[in-house]
């Protein structure tokens, strides 16, 4: 495991370059996917179709084919931003789909006799969402969110094969390739270190999911 | 559309609806803005022109035929690899899933750990372990039949899908009811017996929709090939045209409407499948329950 050691410092760079790519792709996923989500169950037709397209061509399309369509593409626009920005707009994009899905399961998992209920009682519409539907909504879109994260944090490895540089999955990369450095022991290190973010990521979604499930 | 969610809305009364209405007219609008800004920037850069949409679209063009053949190969290419894949990894998956079921303690703890662990794995590394770290360890796959790079991607796949088919069957199995099992002990038959003639077939049967949906994410996961630029697949192929052609946006737009196409009848046949399989479940719940595809690597 000597290479790995070695070269420690150039692990932990590309362990904190990927972390970084994880949590703005979380944050932008997250805020994009609930836009899109809204979309979806807005009582608007116009605003459904466009969730609606949104969700089937996202979700069917591979994400490389959306990283190749921000690197390749938009520079033929005039668009000209880093790689390193364009594979986060990218994850992004493509993750949105599945964190809308995933919400919209939870709208939909909440029975129409807590609507109903609420509605008779008299809360007025704001209030039932507020008070009634949504935090129970939220409860069980927990788990399958955090499953869409969770595979977030792993195709954050796809970015970084895109060539962004200086993330994990680079860094290794550099080291078996330019580095020479015999590739077993690295890639270990790599593997390694993406288990430690995914693995750390299972656990805090166990913790959250126990939290929010005692109500139910 | 579909109507308002129910559990959202309130029946609309005439006050509503007319809101509606407007909203509904300025987001048309809003959208028809968006979709005019878009194409006035593709037609500004030069993007619609027939020069970069001739060869693709327009059979009289000389390169036309040319240009499919090339992406009919990486079609074929993708459908093989993602075949191939889906084949071993249902074996070696449902053999996971069986030696899980099956064994003691001592072989099952180790054995979930290291399943759970590999699904810890994004699949691009497991790719690349395949391409890059077996060759500079010596491990020679040219005795395999067929290219180099297309075991490089079937094997890097395989590993990944096994294991998440293995969890698929194995909760198959695990939802049955315990009588099926006890079942076919009292009728004489071995646990190993009970499993193969009882347990597994019930447990596809009803995963069959779940194991659709995995064939999309690795139709979808061949696609990482491009990036290590391994194998002509889709993907690759529609690069190396747009290269030559000089028509980035118009390949991988075409290339992407044939992943979407493929991709979206599967998963509604998975939802068909769903739907006939639970026999007579109305469509929502259906619908909603099978929404819920997995993310794959490509996802």
């Amino acid at each position: 495991m000597s290479p790995v050691f070695d070269n420690f410092g150039r692990f932990v760079d590309g362990f904190q370059t990927s972390l970084w790519i994880c949590f703005l792709g979380m944050i932008g996923s997250m805020i994009l996917g609930t836009i899109i989500a809204g979309c979806r169950v807005s009582p608007i037709p116009p605003l459904q179709a466009f969730g609606t397209a949104y969700v089937t061509i996202f979700r069917n399309s591979p994400l490389t084919v959306v990283l190749f369509m921000m690197a390749f593409g938009m520079p033929e626009l005039g668009i000209n931003i880093s790689y390193f920005t364009f594979g986060i707009v990218g994850l992004i994009l493509y993750t949105s789909a599945f964190v809308c899905e995933a919400l919209r399961g939870g709208i939909n998992a909440v029975d129409p006799g807590q609507a109903e209920a609420a509605r008779a009682i008299g809360l007025p519409f704001a209030k039932s969402l507020r008070e009634v539907v949504l935090p129970q909504a939220f409860r069980s879109s927990v788990p399958p969110v955090g499953s869409v994260i969770i595979a977030m944090f792993k195709n954050s490895a796809v970015v970084g094969a895109f060539g962004v540089g200086g993330d994990l999955y680079s860094e290794g990369n550099r080291l078996i390739g330019a580095g020479g450095f015999a590739a077993l022991p690295i890639f270990l290190g790599v593997a390694v270190g993406y288990l430690i973010i995914t693995l750390t990521a299972g656990v805090l979604l166990g913790v959250i999911e126990r939290r929010v499930a005692i109500l139910r | 559309m579909s109507a308002p969610n129910k559990v959202l809305y309130d029946a609309p009364g005439p006050k509503a609806i007319a809101r509606t209405r407007v909203f509904s007219i300025v987001a048309v609008f809003l959208l028809a803005a968006l979709l005019a800004y878009v194409l006035f920037r593709l037609a500004d850069q030069d993007q619609l022109s027939y020069e970069r949409w001739g060869a693709v679209i327009d059979p009289t063009n000389d390169r036309f035929p040319l240009v499919w053949q090339q992406l009919g190969e990486g079609l074929l290419n993708t459908v093989k690899a993602a075949s191939v894949t889906i084949v071993l990894a249902v074996v070696i998956g449902t053999l996971l899933a069986v030696a899980r079921l099956m064994l003691g303690k001592w072989g099952r703890i180790p054995l979930a750990g290291a399943m759970e662990l590999f699904r810890g794995l994004p699949v691009v590394l497991a790719i690349f372990f395949a391409s890059r770290v077996l060759t500079d360890m010596g491990v020679n796959i040219a005795p395999l039949p067929g290219e180099d790079g297309l075991w490089f991607v079937v094997l890097g796949l395989t590993a990944y899908n096994s294991v998440i088919i293995a969890e698929i069957i194995r909760s198959g199995v695990a939802n049955l009811p315990r009588g099926q099992r006890e079942a076919g002990m009292a009728i004489g038959l071995t646990s190993g017996q009970s499993m193969r003639l009882i347990l597994l077939p019930q447990a596809f049967r009803q995963m069959l929709p779940a194991l659709i949906s995995q064939i999309v994410v690795a139709v979808k996961d061949t696609s990482l090939a491009a990036i290590l630029g391994i194998y002509p697949e889709l993907l690759l192929q529609a690069r190396r045209i747009s290269q030559f052609l000089d028509n980035p946006i118009q390949m991988l737009t075409v290339a992407a409407l044939i992943y979407i196409i493929i991709n979206y009848s599967l998963s509604r046949f998975a939802i068909w499948l769903e739907r006939r399989l639970s026999g007579g479940t109305s469509k929502g719940d259906v619908e909603d329950a099978v929404e819920q595809q997995p993310v794959g690597a490509g996802a």
